[in-house]
């Protein structure tokens, strides 16, 4: 047990090496573009991983996910863009002291949009968290619209409609990737530890969880905190990678884009959501073919059909649904000795290994 | 003098115009094997929902060991020291047996969640105690060698076996179960009979069960309270229950029903 505990540290520290150098490789090497995926793809894995912590392991079915994004966003724009370049940003209305003449480093901004996200988080948390299944749905899904409604109109706070730009660029390769494992290790420590498991027994029976003395409220806020803490950080990170945001980048269609990822990856799994956040992220780059004129199809428009890609997605989306519930990992997640018993399955192994004394 | 565990003091619960349980009023004193017992639809269950704080009773007191916890919620009522079962089992189903155990001991916990995130040492040591604890329970019910299974794969009797230990995990004084020999032929309930005993003198435990085979209930009660209508017909030993007249015509009825 110990042994193979052992191996599974050694192999996992040889992955962490292979991807960082893969990693170094891409950021050196690559063209602008493969860097802009690989560092969104870190992005969606946080995304998906707060997600996941409320709606996979709590069974808490919240849609609140662009609002918090949107939070930790323009916390971090807020506090990160040079002070020379806000006074010419905001142009109707000037920017609200203190926030003026402030700028803070990268990694305190977002600490502070994510410990924002978790405020808004606990004050919608108190009247929402009491309701079950659709019911929170559309009620998160409401603050979700609140969010962007009060953006749009706190002209002296956001700069409204025209967002904001020029944010800083500090969101590199190692910035996303460290903070998608820093959110990786700790979703992993949390859900393994008692809390995690009073989580899962809220999800499996509300009933029973509180009736064996697992305080519904209080749990459920915990871990509503907690994704919308991440899911700031998340949206912070975001705000630094496109360098310019408003309040349509923080649309419901953000909500679901995550959700899309968490499904795909199975509500419950940390490493499907990480798979998933690759797949779904690279697939939407690289199926962006289909805008384009597809020549090969004489009935086609000439120039091609834009948002013929959410279609193929949708339809991809809409089969996974169908006929894998629970998504390509269910609850499971996918550990060394599981990918060690699938090799040895595939290579004709696993037989003579049963069969050994 | 024995001390008293479970006190409910004329507890009534009203839904709108139905009156589910009328002036309740029972005392169980420690390592009492007491059982509820009534026709269908006579408030049993509704009467459990009210000790465990499910319902708040619309009149009446509910004290445990000498303190009020009428109209707590559950979760504070389980950390009180009262532990359940449920008439139609309710087990965390996706999740295997041991963690089922180990989940109920949650509310014993004393590290705060960065703790038990970051594993510091007392967090540690609780949760080895956790898995410590759930071992021997698992152990006492026979359940140590389905650990790893799936609480839903396991078969009816073993999932009732695990109900009760997951109720045990939560350390109560009082363990409440909700018809536990439902479904069971007459060799596992005598088998369940046992058990129970076992439990209540291993763990020092006050058990207030509900249960409809009239064998079972004969054999394990100390007492039996007999619920009819919502209101409380007969107390007594099982002696005395089985020759009360009340008793006979709720449960086979009465000459004035058949008129």
């Amino acid at each position: 047990m110990t042994k193979m505990k052992k191996s599974s540290v050694v192999l996992t520290c040889l992955l962490l090496l292979l991807l960082s150098g893969a990693l170094a490789f891409i950021d050196g090497n690559a063209s602008q573009y493969i860097v802009r995926i690989t560092r969104l793809c870190a992005i969606n894995i946080v995304l998906a991983l707060s997600m996941n912590l409320v709606q996979g392991f709590t069974g808490i079915f919240s849609l609140g996910h662009a609002g918090f994004m949107a939070i930790g966003a323009y916390s971090v724009a807020l506090l990160t863009i040079p002070v020379a370049k806000k006074e010419t940003i905001f142009m109707l209305e000037p920017l609200i002291a203190p926030l003026d003449t402030l700028t803070l480093p990268f990694g305190v901004a977002l600490i502070i949009g994510g410990v924002l996200a978790a405020a808004a988080a606990f004050l919608i948390g108190l009247p929402c968290l009491r309701l079950r299944g659709d019911y929170l749905a559309i009620a998160t899904l409401g603050f979700s619209e609140i969010i962007r409604i009060l953006i749009t109109n706190a002209q002296c706070v956001t700069n409204g409609a025209q967002g904001l730009k020029s944010i800083p660029k500090t969101a590199d390769i190692w910035w996303c990737y460290g903070i998608a494992l820093v959110v990786l290790v700790f979703i992993a420590l949390l859900v393994s530890s008692s809390y995690g498991r009073a989580l899962k027994a809220i999800r499996e029976d509300e009933i029973a969880a509180e009736s064996m003395g697992i305080s519904l409220l209080r749990h459920k806020m915990l871990s509503f905190m907690i994704s919308a803490f991440l899911a700031g950080v998340g949206g912070g990170l975001y705000a630094s990678y496109i360098g310019t945001i408003g309040p349509d980048v923080f649309q419901i269609s953000r909500t679901y884009d995550i959700l899309m990822i968490v499904v795909m990856g199975g509500m419950g799994s940390i490493t499907g959501s990480v798979l998933a956040a690759f797949i779904v992220t690279i697939g939407q780059e690289w199926l962006r073919v289909l805008d384009g004129p597809l020549p090969f199809l004489p009935f086609w428009p000439e120039n091609g059909v834009s948002g013929m890609r959410m279609v193929v997605f949708s339809l991809l989306l809409l089969i996974i649904i169908l006929f894998f519930r629970n998504g390509l990992f269910g609850h499971k997640e996918i550990t060394w000795s599981s990918v060690g018993a699938r090799l040895s399955a595939l290579s004709g192994h696993a037989h003579k290994e049963v069969t050994k004394p | 003098m024995s001390e008293r565990v479970l006190e409910v003091n004329h507890a009534t619960m009203r839904f709108g115009g139905l009156v589910a349980v009328n002036d309740l009023t029972m005392l169980i004193d420690k390592e009492e094997i007491v059982a509820l017992i009534g026709p269908n639809g006579a408030g049993k269950t509704t009467a459990f929902n009210m000790i465990t704080g499910v319902y708040t009773p619309t009149e009446g007191t509910v004290q445990l060991c000498g303190k009020a916890i009428t109209g707590k919620r559950p979760d504070r009522i389980a950390a009180a020291g009262i532990a359940r079962t449920f008439q139609n089992i309710r087990l965390f189903k996706a999740l295997t047996v041991l963690d089922n155990v180990v989940i109920a001991q949650h509310l014993r916990l004393t590290s705060s969640w960065p703790a038990a995130v970051l594993r510091l040492p007392r967090y540690r040591k609780e949760n080895a105690a956790m898995y410590a604890r759930a071992k021997e329970l698992l152990e006492t019910m026979g359940l140590w060698d389905v650990r790893g299974e799936i609480a839903s794969s396991l078969p009816y009797g073993m999932q009732r076996k695990l109900e009760i230990a997951r109720a045990l995990a939560t350390q109560p004084k009082l363990l409440l179960l909700d018809e536990p020999a439902a479904g069971m032929n007459p060799a596992e309930s005598a088998e369940l009979t046992g058990l129970i005993r076992g439990i209540r003198d291993q763990f020092h435990l006050t058990i207030l069960l509900i249960e409809h085979h009239m064998d079972v209930v004969m054999d394990i009660s100390d007492r039996i309270y007999v619920l009819n209508y919502g209101s409380l017909i007969a107390e007594g030993t099982p002696a005395q229950i089985q020759q009360n007249d009340d008793v006979i015509r709720a449960y086979l009825g009465g000459d004035e029903d058949e008129a």
